[in-house]
């Protein structure tokens, strides 16, 4: 697609006086522009945070192809690399991280703010397009004379490295103020000390609750998933096999169904009858006469 | 199509993004918001840069880039260590400097 749009874009934008794009990249703005505002739209609406990341992901992913298709090469690829790969991927684990089910309160604090905020952002919007509209844009250039010479990626280096290298040199600064203080702002410091295996287990004996380690889930079930709770031989549910996590994210699987299931499966011939193929149907249709 | 249409398409961006940071309360969805707002910009740097025939837009796209990172990994660091302490993500429930 690139290829295509990138040497047409070339020839035309050199062109004296001309002030359009090559009907190529009119219909890919048209295409990736409306995908890249419905993904912005997406973000602002979406209840769950993870929905807005992805949908982010995907405007700025079409951003990129715009960065690419206006002569932006370096650029373009940085923010696929940059943006998309690493500060979205960022994003997901801080999500992740804080609990993906973190959806928003609808109780609104301020009184009106919602209302307010549609106004604001509609102004704003009407205020800026005006003034675009009346903006004295001047002649159009194109990328030809940017990028002449060396091409996109020598030239922007030359003007780093030279021009503006005191800035570079700054950011460097920047980066590692930045790296250090994330690790300041997300330590944690050891108040008590950790316990011992040894002191773990004494605990244990001394409170007298339950001395072996929880069981783990799914054993004596139907499945072997960590979100299904383990049955006990008896058929009853073991309550504290699934990961407490996991039972306040998202209601865990049909328990009652599966001690049913379970019972069925594991119902035992009684003493002196032989386990005949009637008996098993007989204990499948949980009638014991 | 003439090439103003990036910095339309650009504005507009921004405004949802500035919506998005008036309406939604999650702190990390704010932040993304923030984000699509130097995005929006950067694609207006990167237009001017190919109207006027000039780099110097990219060059400053580029470093809105690197100082957005380093503002990312310092935001989702105070966010995280505020959700430690108050076991919440929204905006609204950081208010203890009020009182």
């Amino acid at each position: 697609m690139f290829a295509a749009v990138g040497p047409s874009l070339g020839a035309v934008t050199l062109a004296d006086g001309m002030t359009k794009t090559s009907n190529g990249e009119a219909v890919q703005f048209y295409v990736l522009g409306a995908v890249a505002v419905l993904g912005a739209l997406g973000m602002v609406f979406s209840r769950k945070a993870v929905h807005s990341a992805l949908s982010l992901a995907a405007t700025m992913v079409c951003l990129a192809m715009f960065y690419l298709a206006q002569g932006a090469y370096f650029l373009g690829v940085v923010q696929i690399v940059v943006y998309t790969g690493a500060i979205m991927m960022l994003f997901l684990f801080v999500l992740m991280l804080v609990g993906v089910s973190s959806a928003d309160s609808l109780v609104e604090t301020i009184k009106g703010q919602r209302k307010l905020a549609v106004l604001a952002g509609v102004a704003f919007g009407v205020l800026v397009m005006t003034t675009l509209g009346h903006a004295r844009l001047g002649t159009f250039q194109g990328a030809g004379p940017a990028n002449a010479g060396g091409g996109n990626v020598k030239n922007i280096a030359d003007l780093i490295f030279s021009k503006y290298f005191w800035a570079f040199e700054v950011t460097s600064a920047l980066l590692i103020t930045a790296a250090v203080g994330a690790m300041v702002l997300t330590h944690r410091e050891r108040l008590v000390a950790r316990k011992s295996q040894k002191e773990l287990v004494e605990d244990r004996v001394r409170t007298g609750k339950r001395m072996t380690p929880l069981p783990t889930p799914g054993v004596y079930a139907r499945h072997n998933a960590v979100d299904i709770p383990a049955l006990l031989p008896d058929g009853s549910v073991a309550e504290d096999s699934v990961n407490a996590t996991l039972v306040a994210r998202t209601p865990v699987r049909d328990a009652v169904g599966l001690t049913a299931v379970t019972k069925q499966a594991m119902a035992v011939p009684r003493q002196g009858d032989a386990p005949s193929v009637e008996s098993t149907a007989n204990a499948a249709n949980g009638g014991t006469e | 199509m003439n090439p103003a249409n990036y910095l339309y398409l650009s504005a507009l961006l921004f405004t949802i993004g500035a919506f998005g940071v008036l309406i939604r309360r999650n702190a990390i969805v704010v932040f993304m918001c923030v984000e699509l707002m130097l995005n929006a910009v950067n694609l207006s740097l990167v237009t001017f840069s190919r109207m006027h025939g000039d780099l110097t837009g990219q060059v400053i796209a580029f470093f809105t880039m690197v100082v957005a990172a380093a503002e990312v990994v310092v935001g989702l660091a105070i966010i995280v260590s505020v959700f430690r302490t108050r076991r919440s993500a929204s905006v609204d429930d950081a208010n203890l400097l009020k009182y």
